[in-house]
């Protein structure tokens, strides 16, 4: 097992969250943080899937790739490996929200598939291995992200949400204008940079 | 195949249906390595790579795949051929593939990918879904390289690593930084907006 760098699980926390969210500084999980983002609730609800799938997901290719994957010299296989554990966790997921917590699963049930493609769950999988986190690092790690993930979604929705009825150029309208207010919205992220450093 | 169909397929791809600025896929690596060109070059050649021939693949095999569990059948060969290009890509050009990091392996949820398949591998024949596959990452790469260029040039100065930075002007850091990332993104998906939809005002929706 690589040792683990020594960074305090609680830092890694926080700047996933802020200063290295995962949609603001990793551009991770475009593509639905920009097509899903027009109704704050859905975004909201979304956010919240993605958390609970990171949380998971990280943990789970963690484990496997500490004990399975290492031990049998299998590494150059992670990226498949990764992938068929993301649809499988996705898929129980949602196999035991709907028999224990039918009211959520009722709620998040449309997003739960296509989370499996969200680029942000597989890549906190490699940003884990590349920098080689510890057990507890990852935990906070993929809670973190996950957390950071549904808060740039929820704010982005909410501006989206406010500015709806303005008056914009015709081409700028739909993804031109929702990427320049994340545009907007990185800048004011690059503010909390230099609080937590974790690369 | 015909010659004119490669021709309408390469237009469609490159400009009416560019992956990146019309449909809005493949965003992600779009914005994270677009600080370099040689990056962005790797980058696109990777997907170019991936993504023909993960369509020859799957329409290689449209047959004998299972309605029911395409999906996963399909993102196991992307990454079996995704893998392929990290691989290659790691032995030839190892600080190109530190520089890209997790991106190379995210090439396989790169939506573009999966979006060929479902909308052009499944049912048509491999070699016209290569050509698709390769147009699509053409299209994908000329727009990384554009943004690329627009942002090396500003933040650093350089093109391809050489200074051009006669003047001795000031570096905009802002420029390598994520938020131009996403106001270049805008403003490009403006000005295409802007001249598909002027063109279609003049050509009376001819050229669609």
């Amino acid at each position: 097992m690589g040792s683990a760098p020594a960074i305090s699980p609680v830092v890694i926390f926080l700047a996933s969250i802020f200063s290295s969210n995962m949609v603001l500084s990793n551009f991770l999980g475009m593509c639905s943080f920009i097509s899903v983002s027009s109704e704050y609730k859905t975004a909201s609800g979304l956010g919240k899937a993605v958390a609970l799938v990171m949380v998971f997901t990280t943990v789970i290719n963690w484990l496997i790739y500490h004990y399975v994957m290492i031990p049998l010299g299998l590494d150059y296989l992670r990226y498949l490996i990764f992938i068929i554990v993301i649809a499988a966790t996705v898929q129980i997921i949602e196999m035991v929200m709907d028999r224990y917590l039918s009211d959520l699963h009722m709620k998040l049930g449309i997003f739960l598939p296509l989370i499996t493609v969200n680029c942000a769950i597989l890549g906190i999988s490699l940003f884990m291995v590349i920098r080689s986190y510890g057990f507890v690092q990852t935990l906070l790690f993929g809670f973190g992200s996950g957390l950071g993930w549904w808060l740039a979604i929820a704010a982005l929705a909410a501006i989206r949400e406010k500015m709806a009825g303005n008056q914009l150029p015709r081409g700028l309208e739909g993804p031109a204008i929702t990427f320049i207010i994340t545009g907007i919205m990185a800048l004011a992220f690059v503010g909390f940079s230099g609080i937590f450093v974790v690369m | 195949m015909k010659k004119g169909a490669i021709k309408t397929l390469l237009v469609r791809n490159v400009w009416h249906e560019n992956q990146v600025l019309r449909q809005i896929l493949g965003i992600c690596s779009l914005l994270a390595v677009t600080n370099l060109v040689s990056n962005s070059l790797v980058m696109g050649a990777g997907l170019i790579f991936s993504v023909a021939l993960s369509s020859f693949t799957i329409s290689l095999l449209r047959e004998f795949i299972p309605h029911r569990v395409r999906m996963i059948v399909q993102t196991l060969i992307i990454a079996t051929w995704v893998i392929l290009f990290d691989v290659i890509l790691k032995a030839t050009m190892p600080d190109i593939s530190r520089a890209l990091g997790p991106y190379v392996g995210l090439i396989i949820t790169n939506c573009i990918i999966m979006g060929r398949a479902e909308a052009f591998a499944q049912m048509n024949p491999p070699v016209e879904s290569f050509f698709d596959g390769v147009f699509a990452g053409l299209g994908y790469t000329i727009v990384l390289v554009i943004i690329a260029f627009v942002r090396e040039l500003m933040g650093f100065g350089t093109i391809l690593g050489y200074n051009v930075n006669f003047l001795e002007l000031e570096t905009w850091t802002i420029m390598v930084m994520p938020p131009a990332a996403f106001f270049l993104v805008g403003v490009m998906i403006w000005i295409v907006n802007n001249i598909a939809t002027r063109k279609q005002a003049v050509g009376g929706g001819k050229n669609g």
